[in-house]
This record gives structure tokens, C-alpha cells and sequence, in this order.
């Protein structure tokens, strides 16, 4: 049940409950015990809006940073991640197989704000050997969700 | 002038929901549960092959039974879901839809006189196709009380000694009834004793819903031999306007099908063929995620129906309910049209598939969960005022 569960509501977090018990055939207790597992066991980590803010007119600038670091004696890459992570305007942190160590997606108002993260608080950080930013020019699907305008219903009104 | 046409053609009825679809066609803003087709775009990695074909210029004509490949494929689609088996190089016809299978499946079999028994309410060609086919189609009209499945009883009563054919029409369009593997069994028995031939459309069978699987009537012991079985790619993987299915069955009855398919066709689309091969290899889990979505889709629209307190008993397939009007006191037809009108909710009425359909309407669930919630609540509010009218 958690499966499904989890696969209607990471599509549509807003569902009811009563409407995902009588989808799953189950109780609305079964589901709300499940939700509050899962949010207990932080496997629901929370339940966010995806928003298109192209088209609010808020502007926004989202880069993603390609970081070396050395990890550190003792600690790995964790604790050098978490200098990182603890950041508010940092979006995401993950760390990453190939070329370089980590992907941080980094949020800001202007490409200079950006920027000032990346010189002032990024780069200066002991363990980190490099960094290499990317920004984002336009953003074609987030979240398994296409950006553009959803698809129109082509189908013919009636048929057999 | 001499008359141009041809009297067979010219008695048959237009299909019954060819007036409605004009009616709501003219209706921007309608919501519609009329449609007989899936709401999801076929999966991008069978698309992608599609335009990779084109890419690769097959735009050639495929042998006539189909490509090769596509019908190997088949064969072990069938073997590994319904441990059917077909050899690919004679048992297997790539068709254009499953609609043309049905019609040629019908001329490689019927004599003038023969008789062909149609259960309905049912999709709406089996009965043209057996007149196109020189047979004379007789009805068996389904029961709600059985849940539209179709009893031994019922099918005895039927024959004649001219019976020959019998079209088996399950999971069902427009009812939404499956036939279990006792029911099969017990028509399997009829159809041996009185020596008939089946069709069987099996054209939903990946969507059914509980714990058994879909069975094929074919599967049965001694039936393989009787059955032409009808499949295709349009629902299961949400395939419509590639127009492509195949039908399955044994050699004799296959070869002389291949024949008209030769003459009046050639051969299926070949984009739609190598699109096909790719659903076929990799569209399983395509499949399951439909099927999941409209497993919780039939749960949700069948609890609101009770809710209103609209009779429909729980469709095990397909994606149609078929809930019962008849204490609204009007036709199905009526019921159709002034839902249309007062609240803009499009649903089929049930004679369009048989006479027997009268006092029922056929309801999709193709449709996302924000139109069948808005299309549930405008259904309701609308039976709320039949029923204050009434008292």
C-alpha cells in the first residue's frame, strides 16, 4: 500500500484522503496511519508546490555548481556537504560519481547574488578545491513535470 | 438512374452514437465521458520508434500477414500472458486495428444463412461486420443481473442448427463485464457440444481489475482450434491513431482471412508495425502504470455513483461503467441529452450498443480524476433534480 500510495501523492500531494482510500479500495484510517508513518520515518519529507516562476515575472536565477572538494580525515565528503547544505539560498546538495564531487543547485534573485555565493562563501570553504558554474537558461520539465503548456484533450468528444 | 447503391449496405443503421457526437461536438466546454479511447499519449519510447523508423526510411510496404518481427513478438506476448500459442509464420495476422480482424475474421467464415451470435450490449461493429459478411447475426441480449456476462443458458437458448459463429465481446465495451475462467468454461462447453466457431475479441484484456488475471478463451481445452482471437495495441497501450492489431488463430481460418487482408488492404502501417515491435518488447510497465491509474479511477467513479445513489454493479474491466437510469423514468437517449444540455457532461447512451443497452448509459473513465471528480459532481447535482421533480 505504500507504494501506491506514494505514487499518487508524489504526482498530487493536494489528493484527499478520503479520495486516495477509496482509489486504493481501502480505509481512510489505513491511509492517514501510513501518511503519518511515513512522515514519521521521514520518508515524506514534505509537500511542495512546483511552481513555473518564469512565468510570475519574479525574476529568479537558479545555477548548478559543479564542486571539488577534499574530503576530510575522518569525515568523508559528509561534513564538508553539510558546511554546504546548512546554507538557506543552497536548493540542493547531492554527491556525485565522475569528474567532479558534488551538484549544488543554488537559488538567487540576480546572476550577481549568485555569483557573490559562489566567490564569498563557496570557494573560500578550506576543503573545496574548485568550483565550475552553470546557469540555468530555461527550464524544460522539473519534477517529472513538463515546463510547457500541459497538452489539450485532441480526442473526439464521442467514440465507440 | 439506376439505383447506385447496395440494398445490404444501404439497411444497415448509421451507428447510433455518430447523432450524439454531433450534438456534443457543437460544445466547446463539455466534459466528456464518452470516449471510447484511453486519455494517455502512447508511451514516448514506442513513439520514438515510430519517428526512428521514419528516420530510417521504412516506409515500405511489410508482407502481408505483417513484419516478421512484430509477429514473433505477438507469439510471445500471448505464450507469456496467456500461455496461448501461435506459430508466428501462420497463426499470426497483423490487421489495421482490431476492427478490421473483426470484419475479416467474419467473411473467412460465414456462408450466406449462417448464423452469428452477438451478445450485447457490445461494441458496435460485430453486427454490421456479420451482415457485410452475408450472415445473419442474432442477438443475445446480457443481463444486469448476471453483470452483462454471458451464461451457457443464455447461449443455448440462442442456437440454431444454423449457428455457426459466436462473438465473445469480454472485458466489455461498453458494460465494463469480464468473463472468469468458470464462466469461459462453461460457454466452452456449449460451443464444443453444438460444434461453433468463437471470436473472440479480447481487446482489453490488460485491463482488468482484482486479483485474477485476464483468461483467453482460446486456453480452453479443445477451443484453440474454434477461436480466432482479436487483439491489438489501441488500448493497451494507448495506441488508437496507429490503427493496428492482429488476430490469432489456427492455420485454415487464418489463411483465407489473409487473403481479404491481401486484396482490400496490403498490409498494416508500417511505422505503426515497428512502434509495435518496441510496445510489445518494452511497454510492460507502461501497461501497469495504466492500468494502475485506472484501477483507482473505477474505484473513485463507482463510489460516487453509489453515493448518488446511482445503480451500477462493479465493472471488473475495461474503462467504462455502465450504470442503470431506468428509475429516472426516462429512454437513455433522453437521459443522455438533457445531462448534455442542463450540465455539459457527456456520457453515451446505452442503446447505442444494442437495444439491450436501453435503461443504461455508458460512462468512460478515460478521463483525468479532476473531470471525473467535476463530471460526478454535475452528474449528481443533475439526478438530485430528477428526483425533486419526480416527488
Amino acid at each position: 500500500m505504500r507504494e501506491k500510495i506514494l505514487a499518487f501523492i508524489e504526482k498530487n500531494s493536494r489528493i484527499e484522503v478520503k479520495e486516495l482510500a477509496i482509489m486504493l479500495g481501502v480505509t481512510e484510517e489505513a491511509v492517514l496511519n501510513e501518511l503519518e508513518a511515513m512522515e514519521q520515518e521521514h520518508v515524506i519529507c514534505g509537500y511542495h508546490t512546483l511552481i513555473n516562476w518564469d512565468k510570475t515575472g519574479i525574476e529568479k536565477v537558479t545555477a548548478m555548481i559543479e564542486v571539488r572538494v577534499t574530503p576530510q580525515r575522518g569525515m568523508g565528503f559528509d561534513k564538508v556537504a553539510e558546511r554546504i547544505y546548512n546554507y538557506p539560498e543552497v536548493e540542493s546538495v547531492y554527491l556525485i560519481s565522475g569528474g567532479f564531487d558534488f551538484m549544488v543547485t543554488l537559488e538567487g534573485k540576480t546572476l550577481r547574488e549568485v555569483s557573490q555565493f559562489v566567490s564569498e562563501k563557496l570557494s573560500p570553504l578550506d576543503s573545496v578545491l574548485s568550483t565550475k558554474t552553470n546557469f540555468i537558461l530555461k527550464k524544460y520539465k522539473d519534477h517529472g513535470t513538463i515546463m510547457a503548456e500541459p497538452a489539450k484533450d485532441e480526442r473526439m468528444k464521442i467514440a465507440p | 438512374m439506376r439505383n447506385p447503391l447496395s440494398k445490404t449496405i444501404v439497411e444497415i443503421e448509421p451507428s447510433g452514437i455518430r447523432k450524439f457526437f454531433d450534438i456534443v461536438n457543437e460544445m466547446d466546454d463539455a466534459i466528456s465521458l464518452g470516449v471510447g479511447e484511453p486519455d494517455f499519449d502512447t508511451p514516448w519510447h514506442i513513439r520514438d520508434e515510430g519517428i526512428y523508423s521514419l528516420e530510417k526510411g521504412r516506409t515500405f510496404y511489410t508482407s502481408n500477414a505483417g513484419l516478421k518481427e512484430l509477429k514473433i513478438e505477438i507469439a510471445k506476448y500471448l505464450e507469456r500472458k496467456y500461455k496461448l500459442t501461435y506459430d508466428y509464420s501462420q497463426e499470426v495476422l497483423v490487421t489495421v486495428g482490431g476492427s478490421e480482424a473483426i470484419d475479416i475474421a467474419m467473411r473467412a467464415m460465414l456462408d450466406p444463412g449462417d448464423e452469428v451470435l452477438i451478445p450485447q450490449p457490445s461494441f458496435v461493429s460485430y453486427l454490421p461486420c456479420a451482415v457485410l459478411a452475408n450472415g445473419s447475426p442474432v442477438v443475445i441480449e446480457l443481463k444486469a443481473e448476471h453483470e452483462f456476462r454471458l451464461t451457457a443458458e443464455e447461449l443455448e437458448a440462442a442456437i440454431t442448427p444454423r449457428s455457426k459463429l459466436l462473438v465473445m465481446p469480454f472485458p466489455n465495451n461498453p458494460t465494463g463485464a469480464i468473463m472468469r475462467r468458470q464462466d469461459l468454461e462453461e460457454i466452452a462447453r456449449v460451443v464444443r457440444a453444438h460444434d461453433l466457431f468463437v471470436i473472440s475479441d479480447e481487446i482489453y484484456a490488460e485491463l482488468t481489475y482484482g486479483d485474477e488475471a485476464h483468461v483467453s478463451i482460446a486456453s480452453l481445452p479443445g477451443m484453440r482450434e474454434r477461436t480466432v482471437l482479436i487483439n491489438g495495441f489501441s488500448k493497451t497501450y494507448a495506441m488508437t491513431g496507429w490503427r493496428l492489431g492482429y488476430a490469432c488463430g489456427p492455420r485454415v481460418i487464418l489463411e483465407q482471412m489473409l487473403k481479404i487482408h491481401q486484396f482490400a488492404i496490403m498490409c498494416a502501417p508500417t511505422t505503426s508495425q515497428y512502434a509495435a515491435v518496441e510496445a510489445l518488447k518494452n511497454g510492460d510497465p507502461d501497461v501497469e502504470r495504466m492500468r494502475e491509474e485506472y484501477d483507482g479511477r473505477r474505484r473513485y467513479l463507482l463510489h460516487r455513483f453509489r453515493e448518488m445513489g446511482m445503480e451500477c454493479f462493479e465493472p471488473y474491466g475495461a474503462f467504462y461503467m455502465f450504470p442503470c437510469i431506468r428509475k429516472f423514468g426516462m429512454t437513455s437517449e433522453e437521459f443522455a441529452e438533457k445531462l448534455l444540455n442542463s450540465e455539459k457532461v457527456a456520457v453515451v447512451p446505452g442503446t447505442a450498443f444494442g437495444a439491450g443497452g436501453e435503461g443504461f448509459i455508458r460512462v468512460s473513465y478515460a478521463s483525468s480524476l479532476s473531470d471525473l471528480k467535476k463530471a460526478a459532481e454535475h452528474i449528481e447535482r443533475f439526478i438530485g433534480r430528477l428526483g425533486l421533480e419526480k416527488e
